[in-house]
């Protein structure tokens, strides 16, 4: 496929200053998406593809894409330089020709002359300007001060266990899910560790150890939470002619969605569900398949809570019932209805430094494979999903699905 | 961790002083003064949280300050007890303009906050700036 004659350009606008002492980055972003909004004719919510790059403050697209309010199912924050743009332009055309996205939006913003003056200059605490923090010029939107967010937020002592805490106390409260139920999922991922000889915590617990391990943040117990390791892991995706002229069993990709979530203006809070609402049904709808057919699934494990949100996010279950659906094992290789994570996922295997979205791909291609350690390899196994979510699900995250199928 | 939670108040959690921009720079000048603000666009008028120069609802510019008394409800919390020289709360309180903001409850017993429990703003002086919005029982 060829992006030839895929997609146009549909508006175009240039900031008229230069020089804004008077402003904050995050808002230059702003009035340059307003503008070439505004000579496309289009309204904001046409948009749902988004590409920015390191000159937009906050983590990668999703600050600004919450600043924004934009609903998006396509993002995309690679950072070449001052050449990112035009790269995210051919990006936005080839999102555009798979259908991903209809409409992409890319913006570049920054204050690297008015940010010397007022609060966002370089010698303001946390960096400013374009120099934050060390960095190459034009790089991390100018430091701490110009993340939008930052300075309502990062005051309260959030950390990952604390803002998943959130929505686990929230889960419960409304659904009645327990901390019995949480557990059944790190139990799972135990039972698969112990055959993995590379896991770190390779122990099969119970539910009573999960219960009785020390409380770090309310719901969370120690056993709710993922490892800490160093570590990584690489894929390689390659045409169909080149991968069937190889001698490794044939793994396609045939669905895939992605949405970043965020409290959004704070209207309408709702912190019992996941980004995977969204990345969801664009990647069965393009698979051609539902959550019945999928035979394995790696599912993000940064805590239990992350692992039963995403499941009836992902429609394994309804909403509320994923307390349910984890208990008794349903999660284990050769005992229950889904096998997860047969490495031992983040809760027991790796969570290479604190990113744990590649080696969902990697543990279901094994499957797929027919790969996996033979205690945990799920027979037959021809369909396979890996779903994750970066971020925070308390606050602001990136929700990705990848649906494969052995052929 | 019956232990830790009976201790009262978390106001020993040094808080540091926020990030600001010239965005924000009203809201803390405001809250210096004891003065808290959020933002209502006049063109949809919906509230919105954090403030935003342009609604993050309708994209329009035409957004304005505006007092809260800074009373509302508990939507969520969780307790932080490990790594931490004390414990202390995080959560997000619903103010009762029907939107949801991010703080710390304070000057309370920390195991006895629910869920829906009616909460009021208390200043809390920071590290070498302004005071910050958080919140203790009604």
């Amino acid at each position: 496929m060829s992006i030839k004659g895929k997609a146009y350009v549909i508006g175009a606008y240039e900031h008229p200053l230069r020089e804004i002492p008077d402003r904050s980055t995050a808002q230059v972003h702003m009035e340059c998406a307003l503008g070439a909004i505004a000579d496309a004719g289009i309204s904001k919510d046409d948009i749902d593809g988004y590409f920015c790059a390191g000159d937009a403050p906050g983590f990668g697209a999703m600050s600004m894409a919450d600043y924004m309010g934009l609903k998006l199912r396509h993002m995309d924050s690679t950072e070449t330089g001052g050449s990112s743009y035009i790269v995210h332009a051919g990006h936005a055309a080839e999102a555009i020709a798979a259908g991903k996205c209809k409409i992409a939006l890319i913006t570049l913003a920054g204050r690297p002359v008015g940010g010397r003056v007022g609060l966002g200059g370089p010698r303001a605490p946390g960096g400013g300007g374009g120099r934050p923090g060390g960095g190459p010029p034009g790089m991390q939107g100018g430091g701490i001060n110009e993340v939008p967010e930052a300075g309502y937020e990062n005051i309260w002592g959030g950390s990952t266990h604390n803002t998943y805490g959130m929505c686990a106390m929230r889960h419960m409260y409304e659904f009645g899910t327990t901390s019995e139920q949480l557990a059944w999922i790190k139990v799972a991922a135990s039972h698969h560790a112990q055959w993995n000889e590379h896991a770190m915590l390779r122990q099969v617990v119970t539910v009573e150890e999960v219960l009785a391990s020390p409380m770090i943040a309310d719901p969370l117990h120690r056993m709710d939470c993922c490892v800490v390791s160093d570590g990584g892991g690489a894929v390689i995706l390659a045409s169909p002619e080149i991968a069937k002229s190889l001698k490794r069993p044939l793994v396609k990709v045939i669905g895939h969605g992605e949405a970043p979530k965020g409290p959004r203006g704070g209207q309408d809070l709702d912190l019992t569900y996941s980004g995977a609402v969204w990345s969801g049904p664009p990647a069965w709808a393009e698979a051609g398949i539902t959550p019945a057919d999928i035979k394995y699934a790696s599912i993000y494990d940064s805590f239990t809570i992350t692992v039963l949100m995403q499941l009836e996010d992902l429609g394994f279950c309804k909403k509320g019932e994923g307390g349910k659906f984890v208990a008794d094992g349903n999660l284990i290789s050769g005992v229950g209805k889904l096998p997860f994570n047969t490495d031992g996922g983040g809760l027991c295997n790796n969570h290479p430094t604190n990113r744990g979205g590649i080696t969902k791909i990697i543990e279901a291609v094994r499957q797929l494979r027919g790969e996996a350690h033979p205690k945990v390899q799920v027979p037959s196994c021809d369909l396979a999903i890996a779903h994750g979510t970066g971020g925070s699900l308390g606050t602001r995250h990136g929700a990705g699905t990848l649906i494969m199928e052995r052929e | 961790m019956s232990d830790v939670n009976e201790r009262p108040a978390v106001t020993e959690r040094r808080i540091p002083a926020p990030a600001q921009n010239l965005e924000s720079k009203p809201f803390w000048d405001a809250a210096t003064e004891g003065r808290f603000l959020i933002k209502r666009c006049t063109a949809c008028g919906k509230a919105h949280w954090y403030p935003r120069t342009y609604c993050p609802f309708c994209s329009s510019g035409e957004t304005k300050w505006e007092e809260s008394p800074g009373e509302g409800v508990i939507y969520t919390y969780s307790v932080m007890h490990r790594n931490t020289p004390v414990p202390y709360a995080i959560g997000y309180v619903t103010l009762d303009e029907g939107v949801s903001l991010l703080t710390n409850f304070v000057d309370c017993e920390l195991s006895s906050l629910r869920i829906g429990q009616r909460v009021k703003i208390k200043w809390t002086p920071t590290e070498g700036g302004p005071p910050v919005f958080t919140f203790t029982p009604a």
